[in-house]
């Protein structure tokens, strides 16, 4: 069972890998399928997995991608550095917030994060002087990858670049989950009275998780400005962090590959969709999200796994 | 003093309408823990209803204030027995998530309906203008919007505290499975509290289409300013609620006319820090 599961999972790679044969002319839409899914992977670990209910990630998204945005754009336009100066950058933000939204119950979590978030996108909008406000931060210029690889105007270079990013920070959080204080987190999800009970420092658990989730969420935040040489306001909005609750439990929370899948049905659909017509997208995203909560909230993986019969792999009850 | 006068009055008056929207949504967070994020949609629908009679069908401001009450409480009667019943015992985060796709839904019907563009409202004259008073001009319309808040709020506090249904509103709130021990249907109680609260939200939202605005995007914009009036207000009465959309809208008025710049930074950093200090809320009840 175990073995099949990591045939299943190298295949998933493999076939992502494959993309420059299998999509070429679609690579830009793939980097972004990706890192949204990296985005939604560290929502996973915090709502999936630690059972934090936030509707402010975008926050951290948010100064990820203005790290790398600022970085470039006053000239350190360096990729990689600056991929990890953000990543530390929203990993700082998030150990400075982590303690106001560990504690307390769901509404509590669900309003300071939403406060948290909305008052970071109220200051990208009100410093226009440095973050350009409404109009986006202009200005961008990365440098060629390791010096050589340029990115061009096809996304070959980002797609690889984003695919081998992603895939580390997979892999890290694939090990974090695995590990005792990956249980511990569950634990905490079923029951924290219960786990406090048995010794586990809750809070500092909490606050482990939510850094780390954070720093995803910032590189990721700094894989779509380096890729798109762009900064908007819009990365810090209420609709990204949303839309991230969506994708996630589209694709299934508490089960690592749920965000992939969940992004990449959500922005293929809005692709399309949204062409045809943006307020037919956005009913139809309100009609499934209704639909999905009420046959049961497990996801197209939950799905997969109830066909393929599969052992459910998560532990106790949804959070 | 005549402008420290002036914002106090208007911060009264915004405070007026974030109560008559917010304070259902208290009354459902306390009665049956439910986090229903798409409280704003019911103000919304209020909102179009009441502009969408004046417009079309020329029904005076003052009749069509009524017909956005019923209609807001009749959608929310129908989403309660259809929809939300099915979800009181699931967890916080089903709750947000059906909630929010009702909020997306309701943007695209609205949308689809109406267009994407604010909507007009012509006050009846009588409400236009202003009143001078002691040097300080007070705005006419917001004058009435304090006289009815006010008034609501009274009726509210009367039936919530004098009466056998408010009686059995408040037990429902303090212990749900007492009170059904007792022999309160507490699912009816909630049921017509509920229509109640929706039917407010959408008085409150025909009432702001002059001062909150009305467009498709309105759930989402004002959804922090509601759950901060029941963070602040605490739930379950009528006193905290009215206590904390006042503060909130004398708060905000203030912060934009004296600091523009700053603007609704102002407003989340209180909320962030309120929910710091006060988890349970500034009236937390005993």
């Amino acid at each position: 069972m175990r073995v099949r599961g990591l045939w299943l999972e190298a295949a998933f790679w493999l076939v992502l890998a494959a993309g420059f044969v299998l999509w070429p002319s679609r690579l830009p839409l793939a980097s972004q399928v990706l890192i949204a899914g990296l985005f939604a992977l560290s929502y996973d670990l915090i709502l999936g997995y630690a059972g934090i209910l936030s509707l402010g990630h975008a926050a951290y998204f948010g100064v990820g991608a203005y790290s790398a945005g600022l970085l470039a754009a006053h000239g350190w336009g360096e990729p990689i550095s600056g991929l990890i100066a953000a990543g530390l950058l929203a990993a700082l933000a998030g150990l400075i917030t982590s303690p106001l939204v560990v504690r307390g119950t769901d509404l509590t979590r669900l309003m300071i994060t939403t406060g948290l978030g909305l008052l970071l996108f109220e200051l990208a909008n009100r410093l226009g002087a440095i973050t350009g406000g409404v109009d986006g931060l202009q200005g961008v210029e990365v440098q060629p990858l390791f010096g050589a690889l340029r990115f061009d105007i096809y996304g070959r270079t980002a797609y690889g670049y984003v695919l081998a990013v992603v895939f580390v920070l997979f892999l890290a959080a694939r090990r974090l989950v695995r590990s005792p204080f990956g249980l511990s987190l569950r634990g905490i999800r079923g029951n924290p009275a219960r786990m406090r009970a048995i010794g586990c420092r809750v809070d500092l658990h909490l606050a482990a998780v939510y850094t780390f989730s954070a720093a995803c969420a910032g590189v990721a935040g700094a894989l779509l400005t380096q890729t798109t040489q762009f900064v908007g306001l819009d990365v810090l909005s209420f609709g990204r962090s949303a839309e991230l609750l969506v994708m996630l439990i589209v694709g299934g929370a508490g089960l690592l590959y749920g965000g992939f899948i969940g992004a990449a049905v959500f922005m293929i659909a809005h692709h399309y969709l949204s062409s045809l017509d943006p307020v037919y997208w956005q009913f139809w995203l309100g009609a499934g999200l209704v639909l999905i909560v009420l046959v049961g909230r497990d996801g197209i993986l939950g799905l997969g796994h109830r066909v393929l019969g599969v052992r459910r792999r998560r532990a106790g009850p949804a959070p | 003093m005549a402008s420290l006068l002036g914002v106090l009055f208007d911060g009264l008056a915004y405070g007026m309408l974030l109560f008559l929207v917010s304070v259902g949504l208290s009354v459902t967070l306390g009665l049956m823990n439910f986090v229903n994020l798409a409280h704003g949609a019911f103000a919304m629908l209020g909102g179009y209803v009441c502009v969408a009679l004046m417009q079309r069908w020329g029904v005076p401001f003052l009749a069509a204030l009524p017909a956005a009450f019923i209609a807001a409480a009749v959608a929310g009667v129908i989403l309660e027995r259809v929809l939300y019943r099915r979800f009181y015992r699931r967890s916080h985060l089903d709750q947000v998530l059906v909630t929010i796709g009702l909020v997306f839904m309701a943007i695209a019907v609205a949308t689809w309906a109406f267009g994407s563009q604010q909507q007009p409202l012509r006050l009846p004259s009588t409400l236009a203008g202003q009143w001078s008073l002691f040097g300080v001009d007070l705005n006419v319309y917001r004058c009435f919007l304090l006289v009815v808040g006010a008034s609501l709020a009274v009726v509210l506090t009367f039936v919530l505290e004098r009466t056998r249904f408010g009686a059995a509103v408040r037990a429902s709130v303090d212990d749900a499975r007492v009170a059904e021990a007792l022999g309160i249907r507490v699912a009816l109680v909630f049921q017509l509290t509920f229509a109640v609260g929706c039917g407010l939200a959408g008085l409150g939202g025909a009432l702001g289409v002059e001062v909150l605005g009305l467009d498709p995007t309105f759930p989402l914009k004002y959804i922090v300013y509601f759950l901060l009036v029941v963070a602040v207000g605490g739930t379950g009465s009528v006193k905290g609620p009215l206590f904390a959309a006042l503060l909130l809208g004398v708060a905000d008025v203030a912060g934009k006319y004296y600091l523009p710049q700053v603007g609704a930074f102002i407003l989340y950093a209180i909320m962030v820090l309120l929910l710091i200090v006060r988890p349970q809320g500034l009236v937390a009840r005993a």
